[in-house]
Parts: structure tokens; sequence; C-alpha cells
């Protein structure tokens, strides 16, 4: 969308605009105020049109039971026994894509164009453009993007990029009937959980605090959370996340190379076709993992055809 | 609720107790989330499960199911012997002053008339105030009278010491302690606790009962009738207030107006009993104009047929040979094959009622079953064989289904009626699918086709039929803005001040509200209460005025709330005996102005009775003030008792020998039920059902959406039970209770944890509803099959929260 000013794409030198400006914004959830009613996944659905299977149950609250490229966004519970105060917590995480300000999925796509960051902060993937090699799975420090096994290209959550564009919230945010999402520019979410943060401590949270980790730079989805000094309790959340070394590697040594090996494909692949024909798979025959994958196995340690 | 949802907001305290708003009430709980955020409230949840609520919770207690009025009755005992009441209410507001009856007495679990033959009380006379040679109630401002209320209230409640309580519920005694603080510490005047509640406490066999020791309390605290206090009721779906209110219960007409029973053949004695005179002097006593509300319905009903010389239609209201035809009574009914037909309309019983077994065999006793929904419900298909999850023989089933689509809310124009008791009306959103009509069209159709079947061929009792004011556009589908305009009432006659002679309404025009109707058949209104929601002015429940003037979320130009657009109810008592609000900065809601009562909100008073007239807050008691003392009022006893739930964990009542007071004494049993309740041997498990967030009742199982997010039956499991059994989370498990079983997967949790009671373990299983045999959910057991087919004293609402199972892993 070239109203939402990209200033980062994947696997792309071109100098972006620079001219305008826009503010950074970020969503901000307060898991104190969260009660895992599941209102956002079901926006979330709605909005972007998506219709997961129904699924099972596997012995916990969690409906999916993971994400999918067709549910962007989930609830995680997870039980925790506070030693300090004795009581029991119930601790509801709404999970998705976090919108890293240096997002290592960006870092780790080989493929023009199919991740750009714009200047609001919002990390957008375009499927048309995306090759479903699932490095972006490899470079998340959150686990977060998911490849369909429909048109084997990666989704997740695009923070309503179509919404904040033209001035509108993200679904999810709209719908939240208790305010524990809620939408602004960076600066005022922060304000805002620094309010909420010294509620929490009046409560006896002493370690409440803000989750906008530095290893990625912040990011544009920020948690309130009772205990920012452990962010593992809920259900995994990274205590310090950083961009597997794997990718720095892949984006400082590696990626010229397979660009130059993947181009190499593209090129024989055209020769091929120009010579041959279209390459027509026989219906029994496997169609075989996408060309990319051959070309670095040592950063794809994800197989995009199996969910995580 | 006597208060409303916005009103929340102004709370210092928010107990959750008999419910789980978060989980059941996301869109109110925000006003929750309100208070917490803007007045520093703090959150208390007691439940048997940690639940959503408690997720947010500061402090949270567990109970085992069913003791809740042990726990408030304790509660009860800890404010008076520690002197946390708030006393100018308390003295003025309340009727602690007032002296009952000689021979009212409490022995050995059971109040005084008991008739163990008719499992009642059929002697109810010394439950109630004793009356002076001057017609009015005695009192003792003193409170040193042995028999005035709150001496007996003391009384009764010093057996419930924390020790006690705490192992009849399980709750910790420190725990539950540390709760009864802090909500002792709202009845300093100005500060407030609300309780929010739902089926929670409504579906026991003391439901009524637990409710009322929750009011209690209230009073106690000096809690009601002010802003951001009040006992809430959360209602389960977005009109069942207004199905009570517009009187679809077996025993009430519109407006809480009351069917006559056999016995009152009489008009006069009919209106006469209805018509309380005051109890004590000065006092307002507001059904002293029963009889204007009920002649206006008649006229609302029959028109010009209902006259002074036939008593405004009295011979054709039915006449009621039993109590009440409560849905337990008809199912038992059908069961017994008395029932031919049955119209099931916007309702699901063979998965909403309890013991499914006995519902389907009562189903396919009906000659003919009619289904208005617009879903194809279970019910519709009670007679479809689905493997285990209903296995029946289709064959021998001969009951004849009719299945009439009807549309949903958002197809239609209409009022809803919200907990807050909000007319709200909505507009159609979207074309209903097929062949879907309003069910406002299909009643009518019937209607006009049994009214013709009546004119042509006669028959039994044809005039209330015949002489039914039918003055309607469209014959075969009234509008819904003519039946609003119906039961909001209008002027037959010119209508005046009595005092004045002013027109106050010209025949014809809409009436300003229920002080306009009169009992010489010049006025019409189909529920009195309702009265003034679409004035001259027109419809009021369509104003979307969100104006706050006051920041007091009250909120007045937005829909309207039964009685006279009043957000809360008894709201005089949030000011003091001098007529200022107890606490002027935070908590003004109305006041008394020098020359008439005003405020924020609309006076639930006389608007020119002054303070120092001595009229009391609570206008619809005959006797000015709240009851602690529900005299005659309660099946049970003029105050709640604990009583075990009918199938009880322990299998005994640790508060009396009692053999005839384990279970609550004047709950109704039919006697093939009896027969199926089960033992703790058998069954250990105290077990209880509940809604989940993800789904609505038994309906968002045919949506996907809401599938997705909660696909399959589950049951949860505390760690410690889960342990002893070998089970673990995902395994799939076997619930039985006496009654059937179902198999769910297992949900192993640490927020069901083993409770001690009266000296033994007790572990909690929790069993969502929600899933059945049709649908796009994954298919499952009707959760109902387990729950005992017993209800409240009071209300008959089923036992569905408290009973006994067994868990096996397949």
């Amino acid at each position: 969308m070239a109203t939402q000013d990209i200033i980062a794409r994947s696997a792309t030198t071109t100098p972006m605009p620079q001219v305008r400006q826009p503010g950074e914004v970020a969503k901000l959830i307060d898991t104190s105020k969260c009660i895992g009613c599941k209102a956002c996944q079901v926006a979330c659905s709605e909005w972007n049109e998506l219709r997961d299977e129904v699924g099972s149950n596997a012995g916990t609250y969690d409906n999916p039971n993971d994400l999918s490229a067709e549910s962007w966004t989930l609830m995680r519970f997870a039980e925790y026994e506070n030693p300090d105060s004795g009581n029991l917590e119930w601790l509801i995480r709404k999970d998705g894509c976090m919108h890293c300000a240096e997002p290592g999925c960006l870092a780790a796509c080989p493929s023009p164009g199919a991740i750009v960051k714009y200047a609001n902060g919002i990390v957008d993937f375009n499927q048309d453009k995306c090759i479903g090699c699932g490095y972006c799975i490899t470079g998340c420090p959150f686990d977060i993007p998911r490849i369909s096994q429909k048109d084997k290209k990666a989704y997740k959550c695009t923070l309503c990029s179509d919404r904040v564009a033209v001035g509108l919230e993200p679904a999810c945010v709209k719908t939240c009937p208790t305010g524990a999402i809620v939408f602004g520019s960076k600066e005022d979410m922060q304000v805002h959980a620094a309010e909420r943060i010294v509620d929490l401590k009046e409560r006896g949270f002493a370690n409440a605090g803000l989750y906008d980790p530095d290893g990625v730079g912040g990011t544009h989805v920020m948690y309130v959370l009772h205990h920012a000094d452990q962010p593992s309790l809920y259900a995994g959340l990274p205590d310090a996340p950083a961009i597997s070394p794997l990718v720095s590697l892949w984006k400082g040594v590696a990626k010229p190379l397979a660009l130059l090996a993947m181009g190499a494909t593209v090129l024989a692949g055209f020769f091929h076709y120009v010579r041959v024909g279209p390459n027509r798979v026989d219906e029994e025959e496997d169609p075989g993992e996408p060309t990319v994958h051959t070309v670095d196995p040592s950063v794809h340690v994800v197989d995009p055809n199996k969910q995580p | 609720m006597t208060n409303h949802w916005s009103d929340i907001k102004n709370a210092d305290l928010v107990l959750i107790m008999g419910g789980n708003a978060a989980e059941a009430h996301p869109c109110g709980f925000k006003w929750v989330t309100e208070a917490k955020a803007h007045n520093k409230a703090r959150l208390i949840v007691v439940d048997p499960r940690f639940n959503r609520s408690a997720s947010v919770a500061d402090l949270y207690a567990p109970i085992r199911t069913g003791t809740d009025i042990a726990f408030l009755g304790g509660l009860i005992n800890y404010l008076i012997a520690n002197d946390k009441i708030q006393h100018e209410y308390v003295r003025n507001y309340t009727d602690v002053s007032f002296v009952v009856k000689e021979g009212f007495g409490f022995e050995d679990g059971l109040f005084n008339g008991y008739d163990a033959a008719k499992r009642s009380y059929p002697d109810k006379s010394a439950w109630g105030y004793e009356i002076g040679a001057d017609g009015y109630a005695v009192v003792d401002p003193t409170l040193s009278h042995p028999r005035c209320v709150f001496n007996l209230l003391k009384k009764h409640y010093s057996r419930y010491t924390p020790e006690l309580v705490s192992s009849i519920c399980g709750t910790p005694q420190e725990t539950m302690l540390k709760v009864w603080d802090a909500i002792a510490e709202t009845a300093q005047p100005g500060k407030a606790m609300t309780i929010m509640y739902a089926l929670g406490w409504t579906q026991h066999t003391v439901g009524s009962q637990m409710i009322r020791t929750g009011a209690m309390v209230q009073l106690l605290l000096g809690n009601i009738g002010m802003p951001g206090g009040g006992m809430n009721a959360l209602r389960g779906h977005s009109n069942i207030q207004g199905l009570t209110d517009l009187g679809l219960l077996s025993n009430l007409l519109p407006g809480y107006l009351t069917l006559p029973g056999d016995a009152e053949q009489d008009y006069s004695a009919y209106i006469g009993k209805r018509t309380s005179l005051p109890l004590r002097p000065g006092q307002l006593s507001y059904w002293q104009h029963y009889e204007k509300f009920h002649v206006s319905l008649m006229k609302a009903w029959f028109g010009k047929a209902a006259t002074a010389e036939n008593n405004w239609a009295y011979d054709w209201l039915p006449k009621l040979d039993v109590p009440g035809y409560d849905v337990l009574k008809v199912f038992d009914m059908m069961f017994q094959g008395q029932v031919n037909g049955y119209f099931c309309q916007g309702f699901n019983p063979i998965a909403a009622f309890p013991n499914k077994a006995k519902v389907g065999a009562a189903l396919a006793r009906l000659k003919y079953l009619v289904i208005m929904d617009p879903l194809a419900t279970d019910t519709s298909e009670f007679w479809r064989n689905a493997g285990e999850f209903n296995d029946v023989d289709t064959a021998a089933i001969q009951t004849t289904v009719f299945r009439l689509p009807t549309t949903c809310f958002a197809e239609e124009d209409g009022s809803l009626v919200n907990s807050g008791r909000w007319l709200q009306w909505h507009w159609k959103a979207a074309e209903p699918p097929g062949e879907a009509r309003t069910d406002i069209a299909i009643m009518a159709g019937l209607f006009q086709r049994l009214r013709a079947l009546y004119q042509k061929e006669g028959g039994a009792f044809a005039a209330p039929i015949l002489n039914l004011d039918w003055p309607y556009l469209r014959p075969d589908e009234p509008g819904p803005d003519e039946l609003a305009r119906e039961f909001s009432g209008k002027a037959l006659a010119d209508v005046s001040d009595p005092a004045s002679g002013a027109v106050l309404a010209k025949a014809g025009e809409q009436l300003a509200g229920f002080a306009q109707l009169r009992a010489d058949g010049s006025t019409a209104s189909g529920c009195w209460i309702f009265s003034g929601a679409w004035t001259q002015a027109g419809n009021q429940m369509a104003r979307r005025d969100n104006a706050d003037p006051y920041g007091m979320g009250q909120t007045l130009g937005w829909a309207w709330a039964w009685p006279a657009n009043r957000r809360i109810l008894y709201n005089r008592a949030s000011a003091d005996p001098s007529g200022q609000p107890w606490d002027p900065v935070k908590k003004r809601l109305v006041w008394w102005n020098g020359k008439s009562w005003g405020g924020t909100d609309v006076p639930d008073f006389k608007a020119d009775s002054p303070p120092e007239a001595g009229m009391n807050p609570f206008i619809m008691n005959p006797e000015g003030v709240a009851r602690l003392f529900a005299v005659g009022m309660m099946a049970e006893g003029p105050f709640p008792e604990h009583y075990e739930p009918f199938e009880t964990p322990i299998g005994r009542n640790p508060l009396h020998g009692n053999a005839q007071a384990i279970s609550n004494p004047a709950a109704r049993v039919f006697k093939n039920d009896l027969e199926v309740f089960g033992q703790a041997e058998e069954f250990p498990y105290a077990a209880t059902t509940y809604r989940l967030t993800e789904h609505f009742h038994y309906w968002t199982k045919h949506c996907r959406l809401a599938a997705i997010t909660q696909p399959e039956q589950f049951v949860e499991i505390g760690e410690a039970l889960a342990m002893d059994l070998g089970i673990k989370a995902g395994d799939r498990v076997k619930v039985s209770s006496n009654r059937g079983y179902i198999k769910a997967v297992a949900v192993v949790t640490k927020r069901l944890r083993p409770l001690t009671v009266d000296g033994k373990t007790v572990h909690h299983v929790g069993i969502p509803i929600h899933w059945g045999f049709t649908g796009v959910a994954k298919n499952g057991f009707i959760t109902n099959t387990l729950t005992p087919f017993v209800g409240d004293g009071n209300t008959q609402t089923p036992e569905f929260k408290s009973f006994l199972v067994n868990v096996e892993k397949v």
C-alpha cells in the first residue's frame, strides 16, 4: 500500500521514500485486564475473512491449539502459582505478531518485497511476492508466521494495516470488551502503560512493567505484564527475544551467494520453460519442496510444511 | 439489577459471587474494569472454580458449590459481631426495629409451621410483624425487644461461626476472613459494594434464599439504592429481563401482577388482597394502586369488552389450580402422559432442562411438538438417533414435530430489556433467510385461525378468545411499534389530574407514565411498569443521548428504563434521612433541594415529600422499609438457612442433625425424581455446570467462528483428583450421575482445588454446557443428561449447579 510509506522491504536495496514522517503506532495488550474471552480472535477472523478448521480440545482453553495461516491471533492460558503471594494466577496472553522495529522475518526473507515495514511500524507480508520458503519463521524470535497448506505462502497478523491506513484501529482493538487492547501512537501507549503499571504495583504486583523488548529494537505490539521480570510465565513469551544469529549469517555472507544461486535457478527455469515448455507435474508425483529450499539448507531450520 | 451496568463503575468494591461476569457477560464486565481503573475498586470473586473473573480479581476465595448461604450467613454474623453495619441506614431504612409476632420460631433446622407430609409450610401465620391497635406494625426503635427483627436476626446467624462456615464451605478460614473484612469496609456511609450474581445463585434448590442473603448483607452495609451498590442479577439472555417483566411465567401477569388462584373467584377480594395499605404511618405503599394497573391491563387486552359491569373481564382470566405450571411441573406432567401438545418457542428444552432422559421420554409422549426457532435445535430432533449422544429408538416415537423457522433478533425491529431494566429499541439489520417469519406473525396467524374456528364452531369458554381486542393494522402480523405503544399505554377517555382537574392526556393520546393509569377503565396499558416507554413525544426506547452531566453514569437520555426511566431502584436510600447524599461528591444520586427531590437520577420516591415527613425509601413495601425479615414471602422461611444441595457430597447438614432439614425442606420433589438422586458413596464428586465465554447456550454450536474458539466438549478436573484417577489433560473421561453419563475431554487444572469440608476432602468437577447432537461444533453429549430434576423452593429453577458425579478414564 503506497499510502503506508514503506521504509524497508525484504531483499531490496532500493532507497525508500523519506519525505513523509508519519508517527509510529502501537497496540498495547494489558494482560491484567484481559479476560481471555477470545472476542479478538473472532474479530480478527471476521475482518480478515479467515475461517480455520473446527479443531479439537487438547485439554486446555487454547483453541485453536496454535496459530495457523488462518488463525493470526490466539489466547494462550497459563496457570501460575505465585510462590511469593501463595496465590494462583491465570495468566492469559493474546499471542500474535509483535511488529518488531527490527523484524527478524524481514531480515531473513529472500524474496524482494514479500515482507515490508511501514513507517508507522507495521510489518506486513505481501503474499503475492512470498515464495513460501519459511525463512521468516526462522527469523522470528516469537514463532509467529505460519505457512498456509493451501497456497504455501506465509501469513500472520497485519495489525490490520488496511484499517490503520484509513485511520481505524485494528479489529481486535475495536472488539475488546474490557479495553485490554488499546491502540494509538507508540508514545501514547507507553504513557498509558505507565499508568497501568502504577495501578498494578499498588495492587501488589511489584514487578509489573511494559514488554517492549530491546533485542528486536522494541515492538509495535506491547504488553503490560504483572510480572515483567518473568515474561516466560506468559505461555513462553521470550524473556529476551533477539534475531537468530543464523539470520545474521544469512544476511551477511550466505545471502548474496544464495541469491546468486536463486537467480541461477530462476534463469535455468526460464530457459527450461523457453526450451521445453512449462513443467507438468505428474498427478501422482509429489511436487516436492519448493526449489528455494535446496539453496541454503544451513539457514533453513524450519520445515514450512509442518506446523511447529 | 437494582442498579445497571454502567453504574458498576461507581463501585468501591465489586463482589462476584454466584456468577462469573467476565465469562458470561464480557461486555458488561467492562464496567468492573472501569471501577478498578478509575475508582480504585477492588474485585473479589467467590466461586468453586478459579474462573475468568478470578483471573483479574484482587482476591479469590474458593467455596463448595451450594453453600453460599452459609458463607453469607457467616458474614452477617461477622458484621453484627464486629459492629460493621451502616447504623443510620439500617435503623431508618430497614425493618430491624419491627417486632415479630409471637409464635415465630426456628428449631432444629425448621421454622414453625412445617408439614413434613406436604414438604411445605402451609401455616405461615406467625411469619409476620406484630400489628398494634392502631393497625400499624409495632416497632421498637431501641432494638431491645427480644422479638424485634434485629435480635432475631442476630440470634439466627450467631450459629454461623467462622469455624463452622469454613467447615461447610471448604473456604480456608484465613481467606474467608480476608473477604469478610474487605466487604465490611463498605459499611462506611458513602462506600458502596456491588454484588454481581447470576445463575450461580439462582440454579440451586435454595437459590432465591441465596440471593436474599446477599440482599440482607447489602442492607446491613447500607449498599442498596446507592450508586455503585445494589443487588445485580446479570441476566443470561439479552431479553430474559423482558420475559419476566411481561409476565411470561405461568403464575404472573405483565408487570409482576399476579394471576388469581382457583379460590379467588371474587374480583374485589382478588384486588383487595393485592392492594397493600401502609403498615407504618406516612408510608407510600405503592401497591395500593394495584387495581389501576390491573384494570389498565384488562382494557389493553379486551378493549371495550372489559367493563365495570363484568369486573373488567375478571372471569376471563385463568385461575391457577396449582401454585404454578413451571417447566419442571409441565415436563413432569408430559412425562406422566398428561400433555398432548407443546409449543416450544425460542427454547431448547432437551438440552436446557435437567435430566435429559426424562425430558426426551416426555417429548416422546406428546402427540405434537411445535418448534419456533431460528435454528434446527436438538429438541427439534429429539427423535433422531445420534448414536451415543442421543440413543433413541426413532421408530418407537410417534410425536409429530412441526419446525417453524423464525427470525433472529437482527432480522426484526423491537425492544430488548437488558439486565439493568433498560428498554432499548433495535432496528432490523437484515432480511430473514428462506421462509423464516417473526414470532409475532406466527402467533398472530395461529390466533386468527383459532378465533375463526371458535367463531364458526363455538366451543368451551370461547369468550376470552372471541373478545380479545385486536386493533392492529395487519391482523396477521401486528407491528412491534403497535405492540410497544400498547404496553406503554394510552388514554381511552380524557385523563385529568384529580387535584387540579387539568387534563393530563386527551382520549387517544399515549400516556406519560403509570401515574396516569386509572382504575375506571379510562386508560389502557399492557404492562404498567413499561408505561412511559412510548409517549406522545414518541419512542423513548429509541433515544441514544449518552450525555452524563454529573459524571455519574446514569445517562437518562439513553433508551428508557423501567420504572419511570429510573436507573437505580430505591435511590432515595442513597441520601441520608435528612435528604442529603451519604457521599455528596462521588455518590450523589438524588437529594432534597428544599422543595422537591431531584438529582442525577429520577427519584424513586414521592417527588414532593420532604425528609421530615418521614416517608421511607422502600415505597413498594407497605412498611416503607426493606425487609431483613421476609415475612411470609419465601417458601422456606423468613431468614435464609443453609441447606445442602439435594445431592450432597457430605450426606448431612453440619448445622443441625434433623434428617428433614438436610436439604431444602420446602423444595418440591416429584416421586420419580426422588428415586434417581445419587449418593456420595457411588458418586463422590461435587459437580457444577456452567457456560463459557466462547458460546451462547446451545445456539453458537451452530456458528463456525464460535465453534473454532471452543470446538469440543470438555470437563474440568483439578490436578489432585486427576492424579488420583490417573487422568492427564486431553484424555477422554466418562462422567456419570445417577441419571446418565457423558464422555468428554479432560481439562486438568490447578484452578479447581480440593476443599476440606466437614472433615472430608471434596473435589469439584466442572462441566460446561453448550454441546449437543446438532450444529457445526464437534457433536457431544447433552450435559443436562447428568443434572437432577429438582428446583428452587420458590421459583422452581432447576438445581443445575450442585449435584454428584463419578469420573472415570475412558
